[in-house]
């Protein structure tokens, strides 16, 4: 599985998504075609490693959430991306495909108060379960003081 | 991790009494904050529930507010055990997206640190786990004050080359902060000549024992199918059978140039992790030891002297940088805007994935075994909650 | 002295002498592990650290006594009275030299064993009073093993009590003047190396600490003793130790015999209980622990079955000598 033989592969099966040639290669999509896509990629492209999942504030245009999946025997890494508009906040949950999304998406749950639909047990993971607030938010500023201190 | 754990193990014999009990957050063998709600049956854990979180100081918002200058040094405080790989992780990232060209000797320097720092601290995952199995009390703590003994030699040399001997601030971006003192190398030589004694020593004394045997064959088996959907990297990936190592998928840095070998065991039970490791510290003396004899002269540093940390400007891009640390894949996934400081940066800490997979394999363990796979797993806390 | 005096001095003197003892035992074992981990080991307190267990003892003296609020109150504070006393009382019939002990009763040995089997009581309540789940399991655990270990320990014992053919301890020791029985062929060296280590066992030290295993359970059935009661539990354990360490000195390595004149017998006896405790500490600071399921199946399913084989064999032994002789 060489990056151009993937990217061809997606660009038949997702016309949506964009993909930039990396290493490692960088996908973008719709919001709908999230777990599609990681299934595609699980099964077909065999990205079997989890590799993170995280999620990026970009203020008034929205979130996006980032997912690192690796296939180790052919050393194919991809990045992909997909953005939440403006006042989204859910997005479907990768942890039935991947066990180790499940702890990072409670992380981002945490730091950012995506609600992974389909999360077996999405509580906060790093902060406190009585924590206000999501410290990643950029809305979320370091300098000013957020009662309760803790 | 409660109810819904796939993994759960249910007993036959209904009816009988169970038992809650906190292994944590202060604990002997937390290896720092953790704290697992255990569910018993008997000696046997059906459930466990993983809390961490107690160490989180939002190394993530924090890098938000520090320059590319200042925050290399606080990377040590992730993992706080093999600082010099986190440290690594983030100027690499930094490197990616600025296209900032690192002098050859630097490359040298860091890769040189970089696996004495595995060194030590395998040294010390081989001493805290023996004193896991073997009581701080008993024999445990014979092999943890060995090991100890020996990772003091290393941190000396750390302090003659940095000045510190935890957290090093010796990476910078562009290159390293300090080139060797007079008479380093030759003290590392020898060092690194007592190291390997030593490391037959262990060997020695832990595989023809048959309790470290019992207590180590056969327990908490990661099935490869399992490693790589948790994500779970370094020698407990190589322990369930995947030949998966950076530094040869994607050398990074001059791993290309140097000859070492990448150990692999199948049965990924805690006693393949040990060997995985036992194999690694032999082969990070083998690459020290070849750093030493083909180092380059030159500058340490591409980048001038600062006036102020604001200084060093990274154009607007993002890279996901990752190396090959004692634990595992450590990941620096940085969004730069063009200013002097991150948009975005995200830690990929490979404890917080390493520590992931503990649920998926403790449940049909007895409490014994639950530090011992614990520790096999190796987890340092400050990079789990970072 | 009139002889009614004499049942209440000896008691009170070998108290207070093991007492002394088992304090500067300690100090020796610390100093023994501190040389195996190329350490130096108590040493601030005066020469040599030669003060320390005296510090030691007046620290834990000091501290406050706190009793966790949902403790079983009576179980709880009994619990190292209870704990210390078999511990104490398993010396009552050690003969330190000939003639010299509390009693020497005529069924010694199953006194001995009997009264060390008690500790179990002690350490159950411990654990079930203290009301914390660390040291109920600890306390689970405990019974689990002292039943497994009581009866290869009480097995390796027996094998010189058939070939002195006697169960009072003087006349097991007078038994060996010509050959200590450790050098009895092949018997003794069996039965001497299956007494360790049912000692090792029964005693609870590491590698068998399971009941302790600080990794796991923080400190088992003492976690939430402190202060005075925490000391009675270790000067308890400790005195159990050195209590079969003179018994292990006692059924194999001759007891009082050794070169020089009689008043020396006391001494040699000393050096060669040391000797066995060293022993039992060089095992405990060499070996990670073993799993709790481990220790029983080691215990059912090898050491039960072979000390019992050597009984045997010990019997068949002793007959056949007999009747040759006769």
């Amino acid at each position: 599985m060489t990056s151009e033989h993937a990217t061809t592969l997606i660009g038949e099966r997702f016309g949506s998504a964009q993909v930039e040639n990396g290493p490692p290669l960088t996908v973008t999509l719709p919001v709908d075609a999230w777990l599609p896509f990681a299934q595609f990629a699980k099964d077909e492209l065999r990205c079997r490693y989890f590799s993170f999942l995280t999620a990026v504030d970009w203020k008034d245009q929205g979130l996006d959430v980032v997912l690192k999946i690796d296939n180790v025997d052919d050393n194919l890494s991809l990045i992909v991306k997909t953005r939440l508009e403006p006042g989204v906040s859910s997005c479907p949950s990768l942890t039935p495909l991947y066990r180790g999304a499940n702890w990072m998406e409670r992380e981002a749950y945490d730091m950012f108060g995506i609600v992974f639909e389909g999360h077996p047990d999405l509580r906060r993971i790093l902060l406190t379960d009585d924590w206000e607030g999501h410290p990643l938010l950029k809305s979320y500023a370091v300098d000013t003081p957020h009662p309760p201190y803790r | 991790m409660s109810s819904a754990t796939p993994t759960r193990v249910e007993l036959d014999y209904a009816g009988s009494e169970r038992l809650t009990m906190n292994m944590g957050p202060q604990h002997p063998s937390a290896h720092g904050v953790f704290r697992a709600v255990l569910t018993l049956e008997g000696e046997t854990v059906i459930d466990v529930d993983a809390v961490i979180g107690y160490l989180h100081r939002c190394h993530e918002k924090l890098a938000e507010t520090l320059t590319y200058a200042q925050y290399p040094s606080i990377a040590s405080k992730t993992d706080y055990v093999a600082a010099m790989t986190s440290e690594f992780a983030y100027v690499r990232a930094a490197e990616m997206i600025g296209k900032i060209e690192v002098p050859q000797r630097a490359e040298y320097l860091r890769v040189l640190v970089s696996e004495l720092q595995r060194v030590a601290s395998h040294l010390l995952w081989l001493g805290t786990w023996c004193m896991d199995m073997g009581g701080a009390l008993g024999g445990g703590a014979t092999i943890f004050l060995y090991t100890i003994r020996e990772r003091e030699l290393i941190l000396d040399l750390f302090e003659s080359l940095v000045g510190a001997r935890l957290l090093y601030g010796f990476f910078q971006v562009g290159g390293v902060r300090y080139d060797l003192p007079d008479g380093w190398a030759a003290s590392c030589l020898e060092t690194v000549d007592v190291l390997d004694g030593r490391i037959s020593e262990y060997e020695r004394m832990l595989e023809d024992n048959p309790f470290f045997m019992a207590r180590a064959e056969g327990v908490g088996v990661i099935s490869r199918e399992l490693a790589e959907d948790v994500g779970i990297s370094g020698p407990l990936l190589r322990g369930s059978g995947v030949a998966y190592d950076l530094r040869r998928a994607e050398p990074y840095s001059v791993y290309g140039d140097l000859d070492f070998v990448v150990p692999v065991e199948s049965s990924g039970d805690c006693l393949a992790r040990y060997r995985v490791r036992m194999v690694e510290f032999r082969e990070s003396l083998k690459i020290v030891r070849q750093v030493l004899d083909t180092l380059p002269a030159g500058p340490v540093s591409s980048r001038p002297g600062l006036k102020s940390v604001a200084q060093t400007r990274i154009p607007k891009g993002e890279a996901y940088a990752r190396i090959e640390g004692a634990r595992g894949e450590v990941g620096c996934y940085l969004i730069a805007d063009g200013s002097a400081k991150p948009y975005r940066m995200k830690w990929r800490g490979a404890s917080f994935s390493n520590l992931a997979v503990l649920p998926h394999i403790i449940p049909g363990h007895k409490v014994s075994d639950i530090v011992a796979i614990m520790g096999s797993v190796d987890p340092v806390f400050g990079e789990v909650d970072r | 002295m009139p002889e009614w005096l004499l049942p209440v001095i000896a008691p009170f003197v070998v108290l207070n002498a093991i007492i002394g003892i088992v304090t500067y035992v300690t100090l020796l074992e610390r100093k023994f592990a501190a040389r195996m981990q190329s350490r130096i080991g108590p040493y601030r307190v005066g020469p040599h650290g030669l003060l320390q267990p005296i510090a030691d003892a007046i620290k834990l003296m000091m501290k406050e006594d706190i009793v966790p609020t949902a403790a079983d109150r009576p179980v709880y504070n009994l619990a190292p009275i209870v704990f210390l006393a078999p511990c104490m009382f398993i010396f009552a019939t050690i003969p330190f030299a000939p003639g010299l002990g509390v009693a020497d009763l005529n069924i010694g040995i199953l006194f001995f064993l009997a009264i060390s089997a008690m500790e179990i009581v002690g350490l159950f309540m411990a654990g079930w009073g203290s009301n914390n789940k660390y040291a109920l399991l600890s306390a689970m655990r405990a019974v689990n093993q002292v039943i497994s270990y009581d009866l290869p320990f009480i097995f390796s014992a027996l094998t010189p009590v058939l070939l002195a053919g006697s169960l009072r301890l003087s006349d097991i020791a007078m038994a060996q003047e010509g050959l200590w029985f450790v050098f009895y062929p092949v018997l003794g060296q069996l039965a001497f190396v299956l007494f360790i280590v049912s000692t090792v066992a029964a005693e609870n030290r590491a590698p068998f600490d399971i009941l302790e295993a600080e990794s796991e359970l923080v400190a088992g059935f003492r976690v939430e003793y402190s202060g005075m009661k925490f000391a009675l539990i270790q000067l308890g354990e400790y005195a159990h130790i050195l209590g079969a360490s003179f018994l292990g000195a006692l059924l194999f390595l001759g007891a009082w015999s050794g070169p020089g004149p009689e008043w020396l017998g006391p001494v040699w006896f000393l050096i060669k209980a040391m000797c066995v405790f060293l022993l039992v500490t060089w095992v405990r600071w060499s070996f990670v622990r073993i799993r709790v399921d481990q220790i029983l199946a080691l215990s059912w399913k090898a050491l039960l079955p072979m000390t019992l084989l050597l009984l045997l064999a010990t019997a068949f032994v002793v007959v056949w000598r007999h009747s040759g002789v006769a």
